[in-house]
């Protein structure tokens, strides 16, 4: 039945959030964005106990027993959506620092959706213990972003076949500092078994923090986002066990249940409304600053009122907060399929695309509603602005989501539609 | 818990007014286009589906439990796909049935809502809409005054449905500060329905001016009595209609153009493996869905008892906006082909545009 109830358990979890994020994340956003190369310690201290004393699979939310209710009927599971009002409601405090929230993050939702059970417990089970930890994904090299099957990055078996031996260049590793060098975590690096194999080589590996071979060799510099680590990492002769590859071990023989490039894929399908709901808490942090800040000097805004009989800022407001809305609800609704354990690769992709140039737009108007109040440091809704701006890059751009989204429509394959 | 789902009962009408949409509105819709009218078997049929009764409780004649606003947009948005003129033509009596049922007194609901369940299509409508740039339902400029126990009603309406045949109408008008309803009855001295209208679309449903010259009625026909009714709640039952009829307008464009892409080559392939036509369609497709996703919170507001002129008006106004884009790229998708009559797509942009005028018009 169509409803639109928000679950007890995460309304709550939303409240719990929004408090951190206007006491804890707020506060300390413009510090952050000025001082790039500091690791925000205060929000990770904070944050880690909560994230390890509920498993820490900020990812792997649901351990996929059937949960009943009081009565024994079976409980819908609410694990994405929960994560997806988790995030939006991080991210509205503050993107950056969400992104650098301890956890499994990309890395986390790789081995989810690509690895054996047992896979699953050995490399996840540290997030439920001890120090703070991350994990990264490793896809993009410097001449492959979007083009994934392009990567060259190798991954070639030791001759007594118990090691692989990675080699190749990784940039643009969200969070890759921290999962490869910072903490006792792990990095998830996509490589290729096969280079004349184009995506039926391509399998991901996981690469522990600290393994000889692996080296961070760069931290970029970024236009918003700032606090969160992008990191180029080299692998060279960089050796890894065997049964580190992702999936059962046919993987490597490239049986017909393989893991590989659909592996990527169906992790894309679990992230892409997760950082849609990311963009969409910035843009409710502008649209909500914005309309706040001009009610405060006398805007309001009237529902209801014909397009062509409303002001042009109450015109603007209105458009934001539809646009903004209509992002939401195709979030839920991707959210939603992936709970329900359906096929979501199209709607995932529709959110990623409407929430990326959601986002990009509403921020960008707050800042031209605000005037020079709105272009500056002062505030941060010209922060929000740049922070908003990679949601329709990272995790796929809006046109390679269009892509998706268009060859599921016409039915066409990668190759009748490129 | 957030659900997407009709239920079983929502689907089984989804499907019904679908079939009927595909089978019996969109093959006669270009004709009647072009004829500005509609069969009148398009219409008993249609009336046939039982959608009006199934709102009205049956103690009213009708034979439905409570009114759903979000069952009526699951089949206003088929309605929509199948023709807009028609959808509206059929839903006209529900711009009648609505306000009274929600606000009449008990005595108006006795009297009037049988009569609009019982037999055959029944030729009821409203007047809202005002002929003038600035029209706006909460300062209406058909103005209502009291004498004793009597209305005295003056004033000009526009887009009223069905007023030549119409047995009755529900006219808005201004009472000192606050926008009422009232029944008026065919016949009425001072009550003139002047020439059928014409607009750039909805060519086949028959609209009229109305004047209202001193129209004497009796204070029993202000909807609600002494309570009145509240406009703004009407108005969101007319937002989220109109909202879920555009997305069904909509939805007609794209499949159309995505269907005409698939088929149309140009320089050896199909045009939709142009990432140009492709990206356009997924743009559309994104469009429609998130529009009818609006529709779906808004009517669930308004079934909760939530107040809902927030998110129906968003819900509108997204829709509204959507159903231009989407129908403007269809035709632009069909090129030239998409400029000739003989393709449904010109037809559909027309209607789109007239969204954002319609309020008033359409009711769930």
């Amino acid at each position: 039945m169509i409803d639109f109830e928000i679950p007890t358990p995460i309304k709550r979890q939303v409240q719990f959030i929004t408090m951190l994020g206007e006491q804890v994340m707020r506060p300390v956003a413009r510090y952050y964005d000025e001082h790039e190369t500091e690791r925000p310690w205060d929000y990770i201290n904070l944050i880690w106990p909560t994230i390890r004393d509920r498993g820490g699979r900020s990812f792997s939310v649901e351990d996929g027993k059937e949960k009943t209710d009081k009565e024994g009927k079976p409980r819908p599971r609410i694990g994405y959506l929960m994560l997806a009002h988790v995030v939006e409601a991080l991210s509205w405090g503050d993107a950056g620092l969400y992104l650098c929230t301890p956890g499994g993050a990309l890395g986390g939702a790789a081995v989810d959706a690509t690895g054996t059970p047992e896979q699953k417990e050995r490399f996840l089970k540290r997030f439920g213990e001890g120090e703070p930890k991350w994990a990264a994904m490793a896809m993009t090299e410097p001449h492959a972003g979007s083009d994934t099957a392009a990567i060259r990055t190798t991954a070639r078996l030791s001759e007594d076949g118990k090691e692989w031996i990675l080699n190749g260049e990784k940039i643009f590793v969200t969070g890759g500092l921290m999962a490869a060098k910072e903490s006792r975590g792990f990095v998830v690096v996509w490589a290729t078994v096969d280079p004349s194999a184009g995506r039926a080589g391509m399998k991901p590996f996981v690469v522990e923090a600290g393994t000889p071979g692996m080296t961070v060799t760069k931290l970029e510099h970024k236009h918003g986002i700032r606090v969160s680590d992008t990191a180029a990492i080299v692998f060279n002769d960089c050796r890894i066990p065997y049964d580190n590859i992702l999936g059962s071990p046919e993987v490597a023989r490239g049986d017909a249940e393989h893991k590989g490039f659909k592996g990527a894929m169906k992790t894309f399908d679990a992230t892409r409304p997760l950082v849609a709901a990311s963009a969409l808490g910035i843009a409710r942090a502008a649209l909500e600053f914005t309309v706040a800040y001009l009610k405060d000097r006398g805007v309001k805004v009237r529902y209801g009122v014909a397009p062509h009989l409303q002001t042009a800022v109450e015109r603007d407001l209105i458009h934001m907060e539809m646009q903004h809305r209509a992002g939401w609800l195709l979030v839920l609704k991707a959210v939603t399929k992936m709970d329900a354990g359906e096929e979501n690769a199209l709607e995932a992709s529709m959110a990623k695309v409407k929430a990326g140039q959601v986002a990009t737009y509403v921020s960008q108007k707050a800042v031209e509603l605000l005037g020079p109040e709105g272009y500056s440091c002062k505030l941060l809704v010209e922060k929000w602005m740049r922070d908003a701006r990679i949601n329709d890059i990272y995790e796929g751009t809006g046109q390679i989501n269009r892509l998706i989204v268009a060859r599921r429509l016409l039915g066409y394959t990668s190759r009748e539609l490129r | 818990m957030i659900s997407f789902t009709p239920s079983e009962e929502q689907q089984l009408i989804i499907d019904t007014v679908r079939r009927y949409a595909a089978d019996r509105m969109r093959p006669a819709a270009y004709e009647a286009d072009e004829k500005r009218t509609i069969p009148p078997d398009i219409i008993s049929r249609g009336w046939d589906l039982g959608l009006l009764p199934s709102a009205i409780p049956e103690q009213y004649g009708g034979f439905g439990e409570t009114h759903q606003a979000l069952t009526g947009v699951l089949a206003a948005e088929e309605l929509g796909y199948g023709d807009l003129a028609m959808a509206l033509y059929l839903m006209t009596p529900n711009l009648f049935a609505i306000p009274i049922l929600h606000y009449g007194t008990e005595e108006q609901k006795q009297k009037w809502l049988p009569r609009l369940v019982e037999g055959g299509f029944a030729h009821y409508t409203a007047a809202l809409i005002e002929p003038r740039w600035s029209f706006d339902p909460h300062a209406l400029h058909t103005v209502a005054e009291r004498e004793g126990n009597v209305y005295e009603i003056t004033g000009h309406k526009a887009l009223v449905p069905l007023a030549a045949d119409a047995h009755a109408f529900l006219v808005y008008a201004r009472e000192g500060e606050k926008t009422q309803a009232f029944i008026i009855e065919r016949g009425t001295e001072g009550l003139a329905v002047l020439e059928r209208e014409s607009f750039m679309g909805i060519r086949a449903l028959p609209t009229y001016e109305l004047r209202l010259d001193d129209v004497y009625v009796p204070a029993s026909c202000r909807v609600g009595g002494e309570q009145g009714i509240d406009i703004d709640r009407l108005m969101d039952y007319s937002r989220v209609a109109l909202a879920a009829l555009a997305v069904g307008v909509a939805r007609s464009a794209f499949e159309y153009a995505r269907d005409y892409a698939k088929q149309r080559e140009a320089f050896g392939k199909p045009i939709a493996q142009n990432q140009a036509i492709a990206f356009m369609l997924a743009e559309m497709a994104i469009e429609v869905d998130a529009a009818r996703l609006m529709t779906y919170e808004a009517a669930w507001h308004l079934d909760k008892g939530h107040n809902a002129t927030q998110q129906a008006a968003l819900a509108k106004a997204y829709a509204d906006e959507m159903a231009l884009m989407v129908t403007d790229r269809a035709v632009q998708i069909l090129g030239g082909h998409g400029y000739i009559r003989e393709h449904p797509v010109e037809r559909w942009l027309r209607n789109g545009r007239g969204f954002s005028t319609f309020l008033g018009l359409a009711m769930v």
